[in-house]
């Protein structure tokens, strides 16, 4: 990894090489990963369940993702006759873009990220923002009711746990004093959770809300509406909204990480592979939330957001804001 | 492309069709949904879907011959369904039953109540968005399943009942394998009331939600553990026992709030009482054939005299009825089936209005359908 930072390093004077350099690397990265957390889903949800998960393809069932890709990419990629073509055809590809985006601004050690912006984090806020209007065009564009209604509930469900989570973050940049998100990391002598436990809360069902993940997986719910927003995508358009959903995961944990968790500092191990372990703590809480909890009703989810998370992290945020008036 | 007429529908409004094939509707169920955004203006449950013509069939058919038509009907508690047929013929044709059988009967038929309403429990918890509990709810089950095909050779469509006994004893070890199965089942109640019960999501989607007054019930002719939970205490068992019921203590669990939760705690405590029952048969599970030597059995030509019958019993779902029309000959000139699902669905339509699409699924599930059974 030493070599690896320094080639880094050195390319990083070349703007045209440092892009390249970033997309293939970041695509390289999420993908893999992706590929692992997809099995780790299962495993832990096997696991949850008292059964074993998958254990077929592979040793415990390690290639099991390799091979549904494999079955995803033969399977016939069904376009509805009455499918606005155009938007139909784009939402599985911009389902992708921001939260490439995103993960190109995380920055994994105290020199590596392939874009280190002084506003990093409102960037960020900009752009996970723009997931939910591919996931819509994916519903419109169907021309099938229950991938309306699935769209509509995820424009909803986004706009609503988009507050909170900023309100979060917020409290997090107050004691930074900084919006860049190298700089937060370098700020936390120690994890910003011992300080604002609440926010993390608050942030870590945000993000849990905002990746659709149950139990706040509404717009897909599949006892009510089918597949939701993706009831008529097939194959491996399918598979992109997967694993557009596993990737949201791996970029919103890498977040959590850094905004409140010392991003790539811990002790003996390299920072990349801190805040990668750090990211995947996050992911593993959300799965066992998965696992156990039932669905919430489209409204309660709404009021939850509305009445308990927002006055909270609101709260949360002015609190801190007097505190660090009156100390500092 | 001809364009298409102008709808009719009104503006404010649109239907959605909720199945033939939809993951929540249990089979082959469709709901026209009229909605507006995602509240229910108008519910009504269209049926026929898996329609068999059983009561045709049984037309056609001689007593014994029949028999394997009635687990059918309701898949997941088919011993019942089997039970009745037999106890039905035996009935009209006074063909007794050795002491035996009876009590095995019993003991059969509340295993098979049991593991019917754990796969509710489980596919319920499906329908709110749990996937969990489905996974526990069918280790249970499966070892109910292993229990009853070690007896009956079959996992699912059981055939084990005869005229005048069941087809095959239960062996020497069966009250051992039983009662484990039992301890198995008690140690988890606490289990699922902490996993369940006590989730602040699933009390948040199931109280309040799908109210079935008690008038409803009555009128629809609403009945099983769905009219418990409004509080009417009506449950065959104990209403008109059959069989041997008469000989065991148990409860009729109800609930006055009529809405989902009070549906789901109701089939919980009658799983309590189902054990309970299952442990007061294992003990006085008498000795003797199991098939009364004299009856006839399985033979081809059994006769009922002329005449017409009605014969309940309380399935899982509720009161099970046929009606037997014999005019002498080797087959029923007519057999009427009263499922308990039927009613059950038909109520929802006044329940699901003013509801959310969620609560639909919900609401549909809380009273356990099985289309089969419906259609029949």
């Amino acid at each position: 990894m030493g070599a690896l930072t320094h080639l880094l390093a050195s390319l990083l004077g070349d703007t045209v090489a440092r892009i390249a350099l970033g997309v293939v690397f970041i695509m390289g990265f999420l993908t893999f990963n992706v590929l692992f957390l997809i099995w780790l889903e299962r495993k832990v949800a096997g696991h949850i369940q008292r059964r074993l998960g998958p254990m077929e393809v592979g040793p415990h069932g390690a290639l099991q993702t390799l091979a549904d890709m494999l079955k995803l990419l033969s399977k016939e990629l069904f376009t509805p006759v009455a499918a606005d073509r155009y938007t139909y055809l784009l939402a599985p590809i911009l389902v992708f873009l921001p939260t490439l985006c995103v993960a190109s601004l995380i920055p994994v050690g105290p020199a590596v990220a392939f874009a280190d912006m002084p506003y990093g984090l409102i960037v960020i806020a900009a752009l996970s923002g723009l997931t939910v209007i591919a996931i819509f065009m994916a519903g419109w564009s169907s021309n099938n009711k229950y991938a309306v209604l699935g769209g509509l509930r995820s424009v909803a469900q986004v706009v609503a746990y988009e507050i909170p989570v900023l309100l979060a973050a917020l409290s997090v940049v107050l004691i930074a004093q900084s919006l860049n998100l190298r700089q937060i990391v370098e700020g936390q002598s120690f994890p910003y959770i011992l300080v604002e436990p609440l926010a993390a809360v608050v942030f870590f069902i945000g993000i849990t809300a905002e990746t659709n993940r149950a139990p706040f997986d509404i717009p897909e719910a599949e006892s009510e509406l089918v597949g939701g927003f993706h009831t008529e995508y097939s194959g491996m358009r399918f598979a992109m909204f997967f694993f557009a959903e596993y990737t949201n995961m791996l970029v919103l944990g890498a977040l959590g990480a850094t905004l409140f968790l010392g991003g790539w500092k811990g002790p003996l191990l390299p920072g990349w592979l801190w805040i990668i372990l750090k990211a995947y703590g996050v992911i593993l809480l959300m799965m066992w939330a998965r696992w156990t909890f039932p669905r919430l009703r489209f409204d309660q989810l709404m009021s939850f957001a509305w009445k308990l998370l927002i006055p909270l992290a609101l709260g949360n945020l002015v609190v801190t804001a007097l505190v660090l008036g009156f100390a500092g | 492309m001809p364009k298409p007429p102008p709808s009719t529908e009104p503006l404010d409004t649109y239907t959605l069709n909720m199945g033939p094939q939809h993951p929540s509707t249990h089979g082959v169920l469709r709901m026209r949904l009229t909605l507006r955004g995602e509240q229910i203006v108008i519910a009504e449950p269209v049926i026929g879907y898996s329609h068999r013509a059983h009561e045709k069939m049984a037309e056609n058919r001689t007593y014994a011959q029949f028999l394997p038509n009635t687990s059918r009907q309701d898949y997941l508690s088919g011993m019942i369904y089997n039970f009745a047929w037999v106890e039905a013929v035996e009935k009209m044709a006074a063909i007794a039953v050795p002491d035996r059988a009876l009590v095995a009967r019993v003991i059969l038929a509340e295993f098979n109540r049991i593991a019917s309403h754990l796969l509710w429990i489980g596919a319920f918890l499906m329908d709110l968005g749990a996937p969990t509990p489905f996974l526990y709810c069918w280790d249970d089950r499966e070892a109910i399943l292993f229990l009853l095909e070690s007896v009956t050779g079959s996992r699912l469509t059981y055939c084990t009942g005869r005229f005048g006994g069941l087809s095959r004893d239960l062996d020497d070890d069966f009250p051992r394998r039983a009662r484990e199965v039992v301890a198995k089942l008690k140690a988890r109640w606490d289990e699922y009331e902490r996993l369940i019960e006590e989730n602040v999501i699933f009390r948040n989607r199931a109280i309040g939600v799908g109210i079935l007054t008690r008038d409803q019930c009555l009128s629809y002719g609403v009945t099983g553990p769905t009219l418990r939970g409004s509080g009417v205490p009506y449950d065959v068992r104990k209403a008109e026992p059959y069989g041997a019921y008469e000989r065991f203590e148990f409860d009729v669990p109800t609930r006055p709030e009529g809405d989902v939760l009070a549906r789901y705690m109701v089939r919980v405590l009658e799983m309590q009482q189902s054990v309970r029952i299952i442990e007061q048969a294992l003990d006085q599970l008498p000795a003797g054939p199991i098939l009364n030597p004299d009856s006839i059995g399985v033979k081809k030509r059994l006769k009922l005299p002329v005449g017409t019958q009605y014969y309940a019993v309380e399935s899982a779902r509720g009161h099970y009825g046929i009606l037997l029309v014999s005019e002498g000959g080797p087959e029923p000139y007519r057999a009427k089936f009263r499922t308990p699902s039927y009613p059950n669905l038909a109520v929802l339509g006044e329940v699901m209005p003013g509801n959310f699409v969620a609560d639909a699924v919900a609401v549909l599930g809380s009273v356990d359908l099985v289309m089969p059974e419906v259609d029949r």
